[in-house]
């Protein structure tokens, strides 16, 4: 009964915009009620999956963290609401969670008539294809008249209709609510193609039967920058969200990391390490939080890279190279504003 | 006494507070004015919210280009048209699941319902397992077991299984001949049209008939006789206007001819089969209602148990079918939502899905949705009353 439950889920949002509370005060309700509810994925490894004890682990979640150490000075004081694509946004606008993190799209739509705020981008990444070994496709170009497997109310599902509308060719969505049932059907060969973010499609990919048995055809059709999301109407909370992204980068791009921390906090001269942890004015408050805001987020979640390193990168099971979510100074597209 | 009351002066009216019509009307009033106008209060609040939150709102968008494809059309439809076309490609796929399953359901259901009164103990056991077993399943998981299970024993497209090198069964649906028209075809149509409009009359002669002298007519087999015969005689005449187009395998899988997606057969299949556990219930019901003494007297007039039943007992049990019946269809329409969850491209998936994703225009979509299940349910309910009052009983 899932779908009747998303509809009246849908019907329920429509029905509390009427009591929705102005956007403002997140902050303080956060305080209040002493965690951060943030709206995660139902499951995709590396970004925000569930272990078996109901711990919640990956670079999404680590965003979550980052902002709950910020606020509360505890980065375990995150509640969860997995979430499918198609309710995401619903979730958030409803003011059922306080933030979104679970690779969403930064888009026009979204950012505007969906009332909707992103705060940075946690993720550069683009749309690809995988389709079975045995088929002997070298090429998104070839894949005219074949059945995809999406999952409904993504980025997904447009880029793949300007795809193959843009390229002349025909094909047959085959559109699921839930990213499991996604897999299931391809992997059961209801399609061909199983479409979605590159960084999703080598997560789920875990999930198949034999994944050796899938290629990821080298065509990348879109730009999807993921991030986390806030509601329109809160410029502080916003800017919370946004600067504890930030703080992660630079924390990286400036060499502090969980592990030396402490020691850069009493040590280190470099003015830049003193204002982001606090020890030389007082940032937080221009946030409206405590002066080791950005140092708790370091020391209890870590930098960027470790959160890459931890969750996604080459060492773990998705296996993704760090690419152009590098800092910038590498060549990446990593690039925190200047935290002062 | 007569004369008394002659006399008795005219009640006094009682002061106007303390009519009852008045005060009636007024309470009416009253509570209708509360409705409208928390109503309005609702409608504007929710207004004044998306606005100050920035979320776009208005029906512009039912015009805007839709841009998404969907993977079963029976009216025509592209990426290029407007959502509100996909909104009635989605409508009339919702439509025709609901009005296949619920012909499905009632066949099945009417066939166990009487098994399970057999007194057959085999067939009455075997109707009873499938009743309960079926009813007690939730239909969701049905419907995944239906299409997870089907889909992983199809063969995939290159391994079609063949009939007749003319359908082609696979994991991607049921490929079949689709015919083609030629000019001059719409004669055939228009023959068994007439047909019908024959066979209407012919039943009513039929029946005056026999209600004035006693003597049956096989209306059934001249019916039959007379809907084939006149098509099949245009087409002598129009020398078969039609040719069939098949379905070959091109790339990934067939082209050309008509196709049924699995996604349609799985759901029709779990809303036939969880819906006719109820309706079998309802129909063995009904037969019990009948009192055993109208069979006996049946019996008793020389009737065998064929026409018995079809005659004397199921007209009189339909009276009690009818209203629970109508209540399962209801159930059925709004069940056919759970397309959504296997990829069937119903009004929730498509419209409620896509298109609502794609605008962030939850208002509006959700409402049209809701408007959507709840008018056919009203014509579903009002077709069925119209139904019921003409099985109901005639006194004479
Ligand atoms: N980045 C895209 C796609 C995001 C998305 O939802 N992808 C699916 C496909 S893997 C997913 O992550 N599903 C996980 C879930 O539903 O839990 C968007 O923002 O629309």
């Amino acid at each position: 009964m899932k779908n009747s439950v998303s509809v009246i889920a849908l019907a329920a949002a429509a029905v509390m915009f009427v009591a929705a509370p102005a956007g403002a005060g997140t902050l303080e309700e956060v305080q209040k009620k002493g965690f951060v509810q943030c709206g995660v994925s139902q499951g995709v490894p590396g970004f925000s999956n569930p272990d078996e004890k109901g711990n919640w682990t990956g670079i999404d979640v680590d965003v979550c963290r980052a902002v709950a150490a910020a606020v509360l000075g505890d980065a375990g004081k995150v509640k969860f609401t997995p979430l499918s694509a198609k309710e995401r946004f619903t979730a958030l606008q409803s003011g059922e969670i306080d933030v979104l993190s679970r690779n969403t799209t930064w888009t026009l739509v979204r950012d505007t008539a969906l009332g909707l705020n992103f705060a940075g981008v946690n993720y550069y990444d683009g749309q690809g294809f995988m389709v079975r070994k045995d088929l002997g496709i070298k090429s998104a170009m070839e894949l005219a008249g074949a059945s995809v497997c999406v999952n409904i109310g993504t980025t997904t599902e447009l880029n793949m209709a300007d795809f193959f509308r843009g390229n002349s060719m025909d094909y047959k969505p085959v559109v699921f609510e839930k990213a499991d049932e996604v897999v299931a059907a391809y992997d059961s060969g209801r399609c061909d193609v199983y479409t979605t973010d590159q960084s999703a499609l080598a997560a789920q990919r875990i999930k198949l039967k034999d994944p050796k048995a899938h290629v990821v055809l080298p065509e990348v059709i879109s730009k999807e920058p993921l991030g986390p999301v806030v509601r329109h109407g809160d410029d502080q909370w916003l800017d919370i969200v946004k600067w504890s992204l930030y703080a992660m980068l630079e924390a990286e791009e400036y060499g502090v990391s969980s592990k030396n921390v402490d020691k850069v906090k009493s040590g280190s001269k470099n003015p830049i390490h003193k204002r982001l942890l606090g020890v030389e004015g007082d940032l937080g408050k221009n946030l409206g939080l405590g002066k080791e805001w950005a140092y708790n987020i370091v020391k209890q979640v870590g930098n960027y890279g470790e959160s890459f390193d931890r969750n996604v990168g080459p060492s773990t099971a998705v296996g993704l190279p760090r690419g152009v979510n590098a800092q910038w100074k590498d060549g990446g597209l990593q690039y925190a504003m200047p935290v002062r | 006494m007569a004369e008394e009351t002659k006399q008795a002066p005219p009640p006094a009216r009682p002061p106007i507070w303390n009519d009852p019509v008045y005060r009636a009307l007024f309470f009416q009033v009253l509570v209708l004015g509360g409705v409208i106008l928390g109503g309005a209060y609702l409608v504007n609040n929710t207004l004044a919210n998306l606005e100050r939150q920035g979320i776009a709102s208005g029906f512009g968008f039912l015009e805007r280009t839709a841009g998404f494809s969907i993977s079963m059309t029976l009216i025509e439809y592209s990426e290029e048209m407007s959502y509100g076309r996909a909104f009635f490609v989605s409508l009339v796929n919702t439509v025709l699941v609901s009005l296949v399953g619920i012909v499905l359901a009632t066949i099945l259901g009417f066939i166990v319902g009487i098994a399970r009164l057999s007194s057959n103990w085999l067939l009455a056991r075997m109707a009873a397992v499938y009743i309960e077993v079926l009813r007690n399943i939730p239909l969701l998981l049905q419907i995944f077991f239906w299409y997870f299970a089907v889909l992983r024993n199809l063969p995939s497209p290159r391994q079609s299984v063949e009939v007749f090198d003319s359908f082609f069964l696979n994991k991607r649906g049921l490929f079949s001949p689709a015919p083609v028209f030629e000019p001059g075809f719409w004669l055939i149509p228009t023959a068994f049209a007439v047909g019908v409009v024959a066979v209407i009359f012919l039943a009513r002669w039929a029946r005056k008939r026999r209600d004035a002298t006693g003597q049956p007519f096989h209306t059934v087999y001249v019916s039959l006789g007379v809907l084939i015969a006149l098509p099949f005689l245009a087409a002598i005449v129009t020398g078969f206007p039609m040719t069939w187009e098949y379905p070959v395998l091109k790339g990934f899988n067939f082209k050309g001819g008509s196709e049924l997606i699995p996604e349609f057969v799985a759901l029709v299949f779990a809303l036939a089969l969880y819906t006719a556990t109820f309706i079998a219930e309802i129909v063995r019901a009904g037969i019990m209602a009948v009192s055993h003494g109208q069979t006996e007297a049946s019996y008793a007039l020389g009737l065998r148990p064929g026409p018995t039943l079809r005659l004397v007992v199921i007209p009189q049990a339909l009276r009690v079918i009818i209203p629970p019946l109508t209540s399962q269809y209801l159930n059925l329409t709004k069940n056919s939502s759970l397309a959504a969850a296997i990829a069937y491209p119903d009004v929730v998936l498509v419209f409620a899905g896509t298109a609502l994703m794609q605008t962030g225009q939850a208002v509006e979509i959700i409402a049209i949705t809701m408007a959507v299940y709840l008018t056919i349910s009203l014509l579903i309910s009002a077709f069925m009353n119209w139904y019921n009052e003409k099985m109901a009983l005639v006194e004479r």
